[in-house]
């Protein structure tokens, strides 16, 4: 494989230093603007509240919808926050590259440093106070998953993790594909909203959508796999145990396919030229 | 008199010519929105199964909602609040002090523009292609046609008003995309855009009739199903009257309020 992963300890810790050393930069940018920074946080659960209310709404008008509860509803949608809040945090930025990177030559800087590129893309762009969605999707999962009576098992917590990994990597591999087309397309292709979007259909339970949909969002763009599949495991409903626990394999292939396409991508880029 | 009128128009003209330029950055806009009220079709489809009335509306009369609601959007939506607030951020708001004009016309007339672009290459096209993908309830009579073409265009300056207040709200807070994001969430929320106001619980309901932002999405989607028609309908557009000088009023106050505090950032 063409990846360049760190291949011993002492990589692993100078990724480590790298990141730490981003943040605290990233935070004294912020703390200039402390007031924009906190406003960003309230925003973010502004966003997340006016999901749950019109979830609530819903479910206030109506028992279940397609025989899914308020609580389970509600347990996917925590449950999607929580990976929803890793791509946020990390991966949303990878936007910026056909545009920012590619077009205007942003790229030559990061190709002449000792580090692997992607990894300083996803640093230099990351804004990880937006991970605070996961702490309101997992204060939703708590909340609904205890009004429906779920009694927690001692695997519930590791699967969960594994679960969320797989459905981050599956963010990481559609975003770093689109950011990767910009490599050829030099410049914006507009994609990027749509496929946010799209990625919206995972919070709700697949089976309100119709068949090609359903084929769409579970082996093409598989955001199925960031919310409703392996929400359903982690509320111990499993008719979907299937595919619930392919998420990691659906993360990981995904990842490595784009990651592949983003390496492609790199050998590509000349630079602007000027 | 006359003469600012044609710079207006000219502005107006301009815009939409400007716009042109990007017409496949509006092909893909299409795409998102079919998407983004694609998932309120399979949510509403779903939830409204057995062919129940939630909220005073049945189950087509809530998919025509949402496709009206949104396809009204792609045509008042504008990026004035994001514009004002570059202006403000950028200090270029000192230059736009000393030109003979009105800075607040100048943005909307520059909004309009880009809004008739809309309508002809977004908000039409996408409601046609909608309309071949699902046909939805047309309106039922021409008067519903002619007071809803109004209340859109109430539509439109009301959601233009509030963007350039948001615009303005940047010089106190200094924080742009937070105040930017703000507002879309509210607007989303209390327009109707993502659900009908009649579905709310009646005290909530009692709170967004005092607010200017039903105004935008709701009421006239409502005209549009036919829900409020005859004397109310004209009622609305009173409403919407009403709202436009009660907004034009405060962002005037928060404009001169802002001329006066005027601080460039950096400069």
């Amino acid at each position: 494989m063409a990846m360049k992963l760190p291949s011993s300890s002492k990589t692993a810790a100078r990724y480590l230093t790298i990141f730490i050393h981003y943040l605290a930069q990233y935070i004294k940018t912020k703390m200039a603007y402390r007031w924009d920074f906190f406003i960003h946080i309230f925003t973010e659960f502004l966003q997340q509240s006016v999901s749950l209310i019109f979830i609530l709404i819903i479910f206030s008008k109506v028992p279940a919808i397609q025989g899914w509860t308020r609580d389970q509803v509600l347990f996917i949608y925590g449950f999607f926050l929580v990976p929803f809040g890793i791509y946020s945090g990390f991966f949303n930025h990878l936007f910026d590259v056909p545009e920012k990177y590619v077009l205007q030559g942003e790229f030559d800087r990061i190709l002449v440093r000792p580090i692997n590129a992607w990894y300083q893309v996803v640093v230099e762009t990351m804004r990880p106070e937006l991970l605070v969605s996961m702490i309101v999707g997992i204060i939703i999962m708590i909340h609904s998953g205890s009004r429906m009576g779920l009694v927690p098992v001692w695997w519930d917590i590791p699967l969960a993790a594994v679960l969320v990994a797989g459905a981050a990597l599956v963010y990481a591999g559609v975003y770093t594909f689109l950011a990767s087309l910009g490599f050829w397309t030099e410049g914006n292709l507009g994609l990027m909203p749509m496929v946010y979007n799209l990625s919206q259909y995972g919070r709700y339970p697949m089976t309100i959508y119709r068949g090609p949909v359903r084929f769409l969002l579970t082996w093409i763009l598989p955001f199925a796999f960031v919310g409703f599949y392996p929400a359903t495991i982690v509320m111990h409903r499993y008719e979907y145990m299937g595919y619930a626990l392919l998420t990691p394999v659906v993360g990981i292939v995904s990842f490595v396919i784009a990651y592949l396409f983003w390496e492609a991508g790199v050998k590509r880029y000349r630079g602007t030229g000027s | 008199m006359v003469n600012r009128l044609l710079l207006y128009l000219e502005l107006i003209r301009m815009e939409f010519v400007n716009n042109l330029a990007y017409r496949s950055f509006y092909f893909t806009g299409i795409l998102n929105y079919s998407i983004q009220i694609g998932a309120y079709f399979f949510l509403w489809d779903a939830v409204y199964a057995g062919n129940r009335v939630i909220g005073g509306l049945d189950r087509e009369e809530m998919i025509t909602y949402v496709i009206i609601a949104w396809v009204v959007r792609s045509f008042y939506f504008s990026n004035l609040d994001r514009r004002v607030g570059t202006d403000i951020r950028e200090g270029k708001i000192a230059l736009e002090l000393i030109r003979p004009y009105s800075y607040q016309m100048v943005k909307y007339a520059r909004s309009f523009g880009e809004a008739i672009f809309r309508m002809l290459f977004f908000a039409l096209p996408a409601g046609l292609a909608i309309y071949l993908i699902r046909p939805f309830t047309l309106p039922i009579g021409w008067d519903s046609v002619v007071m809803f073409v109004i209340a859109v265009l109430g539509a439109f300056v009301i959601n233009a008003q509030i963007s350039m207040i948001a615009g303005f709200v940047v010089f106190f807070t200094k924080s742009p995309t937070g105040v930017y994001k703000a507002k879309r969430v509210i607007m989303d929320l209390l327009s109707g855009l993502l659900l009908p106001i009649s579905f709310y619980p009646g005290w909530a309901r009692d709170i967004i009739q005092l607010l200017p932002f039903q105004a935008v999405s709701y009421l006239p989607n409502m005209i549009y199903l036919g829900q409020i028609s005859g004397a109310a309908a004209f009622k609305v557009l009173g409403l919407q009257v009403f709202w436009i000088t009660v907004l034009g009023l405060l962002a005037h106050l928060f404009w001169r309020f802002a001329v006066k505090h005027v601080v460039i950032q950096g400069g």
